[in-house]
């Protein structure tokens, strides 16, 4: 219903000083605020607010591969569930996978399997769960990204972070990350993703129509911006595992403070008479 | 659903606090876990809430549309609840379609908001036989650490009572708040051996021989019960965790409402 507003006003995504319509430059990114460890059960998880964009990533495993005849003897599979939740979007997504979910969840999954050591861990699968709870346009990216700080704090060896941005073309000019009305009315958006480290790419899409100069010059956007990305994923696993010497001495006195989890001691369990 | 493994440590370590009057996390028996809200954690739903119980995470999103009454019901608005029980909570859950855990869940959820008659249905009416408004209470389980039933009803409750109906955006006059008239509380008691524990966490809830959710209004009249699992109450344990549930729901209400 907004959408057919801004097709009868014919809103200009960029105005004469070359600002867009939330007052950004071509190359700046919205801001983006990453958390690791938020979740208790899984194995690791991170979360990621990106504009307007809130998701969840989570990781299990690796573990036992089920169904058991897609595990493979030789190394680890690399599965991923992207999954939007119903109030996510303005018009309420019917809950479950649609073919836009599958086919995101497949070429993420692709980007993580080019980075995780899998020959260390035959026969398991690593589990990727992503979960877009509010969508403002780019949740692949955003999902990608928290779902690479996720594997690194559930411990998955992988040779480095990966890291997700987009850049796309609004009324002629290429810019990067574009918000949601951007995406809605511009000329093409080019998902990406490379691991910083080496500079690989390990995913790439792109929908819309750029020249090849168009092309190259989204990349090099993408590119510049997904290294600061990765400051920002490192920066949340600091955060999370940094110790000082404060936390230390805090830690150091033996008697556990009251409300703390009692875990069962090995006295609490009967040994038969002849003990272990 | 996968089955949850408790280990005999535990089990034995969770019995022997039970029958002195304590808890691994070191809770009384009537204490539920602490109880925190974010409202409008959402801004693409029309209401939203994220409520912790203890480590149990549940997100919960409001959407409306306009659409038709049911035939019996034709001056109603239409509630519509779903649980997604996704595999990012637990390691037992997986991806498809609701099984029957999730059904049971969000029926239960369902029942204590309309049977409260926390809505007013009446007054989600647009147009008589034709056009009503339909409420979705979509709750998505984040973090799956016990008593899914209380924190996914916590998260409804709160969300509604922080929705604004877009009437606006589907041209039926100006947006309006919810008329939201009763604030029903669900509290679940789970039984192991013969001791009752409010509000189960992981721990105690997977090796419960049976469980109690009663829903409670402010006045404590009782507007829903499901009992579940395959142990027994005693009629002397009904009573209690219905005195119980009045008592605990008394004092998470407040944590529901809008402040």
């Amino acid at each position: 219903m907004e959408d057919i507003e801004h097709i009868e006003k014919h809103v200009k995504l960029i105005d004469d000083s070359g600002r867009r319509l939330d007052g950004r430059k071509f190359d700046e990114l919205r801001p983006i605020r990453i958390e690791a460890g938020v979740l208790r059960r899984a194995d690791g998880s991170a979360y990621i607010e990106w504009g307007g964009n809130k998701v969840l990533a989570a990781v299990y495993g690796p573990r036992e591969a089920h169904p058991r005849h897609l595990q493979d003897p030789a190394r680890a599979l690399v599965q991923c569930r992207y999954n939007m939740a119903p109030f996510s979007v303005s018009d309420r997504k019917r809950p479950g996978p649609d073919r836009r979910s599958v086919e995101i969840s497949k070429v993420i999954s692709e980007a993580f399997s080019a980075v995780v050591f899998k020959e260390q861990f035959p026969r398991t699968s690593v589990d990727i769960f992503i979960e877009v709870l509010q969508a403002e346009a780019g949740t692949r990216c955003a999902g990608l990204t928290a779902a690479s700080v996720a594997l690194a704090d559930a411990g998955v060896p992988m040779r480095d972070l990966v890291t997700s941005c987009a850049s796309g073309k609004i009324e002629g000019i290429v810019c990067l990350d574009l918000n949601k009305d951007e995406d809605n009315f511009g000329d093409a958006d080019c998902p990406m993703a490379i691991v910083p480290r080496t500079g690989e790419i390990v995913l790439l899409q792109m929908d819309g129509h750029l020249t090849y100069e168009e092309f190259q010059k989204a990349m090099d956007l993408s590119i510049a911006a997904a290294h600061r990305i990765y400051d920002l994923q490192r920066d949340a696993l600091r955060r999370r595992y940094s110790v000082t010497l404060e936390d230390i001495l805090k830690e150091s006195p033996p008697a556990a403070p009251s409300g703390e989890r009692m875990e069962p001691a090995p006295s609490d369990f009967d040994l038969g008479p002849e003990g272990i | 659903m996968a089955e949850e493994v408790v280990s005999e440590l535990m089990r034995a370590h969770v019995y022997r606090l039970a029958s002195t009057g304590q808890r691994v996390d070191g809770r009384a028996l009537d204490e539920p876990r602490k109880v925190t809200v974010e409202r409008a954690f959402v801004k693409t739903a029309e209401g939203s809430a994220r409520v912790r119980l203890g480590n149990t995470d549940v997100l919960v999103g409001i959407k409306m549309s306009v659409g038709e009454p049911y035939p019996d019901t034709p001056n109603s608005g239409v509630l519509s609840t779903s649980v997604e029980l996704i595999p990012m909570a637990s390691p037992t859950f997986e991806a498809g379609p609701p099984r029957p855990a999730a059904i049971e869940l969000a029926r239960v959820v369902d029942r204590g908001i309309r049977e409260s008659k926390m809505v007013d249905m009446k007054k989600m009416c647009i147009t008589p036989k034709e056009k009503v408004w339909v409420m979705f209470i979509d709750i998505h389980v984040l973090d799956y650490d016990g008593n899914l039933f209380d924190a996914c009803s916590y998260a409804a409750t709160a969300a509604l009572g922080s929705t604004i109906v877009p009437a606006k955006n589907f041209g039926v006059g100006d947006d309006f708040p919810l008329p939201v008239q009763h604030w029903p509380v669900s509290v679940t008691v789970s039984k192991i051996k013969d001791v009752l524990l409010v509000d189960p966490n992981l721990d105690e809830e997977r090796m419960a021989d049976v469980r109690l959710t009663v829903t409670t209004d402010e006045n404590g009249d009782v507007r829903a019960m499901q009992k579940g699992l395959s142990g027994s109450f005693t009629y002397d344990e009904v009573k209690r965790i219905i005195e119980i549930s009045q008592r605990v729901g008394r004092s998470i209400r407040p944590f529901l409402q809008p402040t």
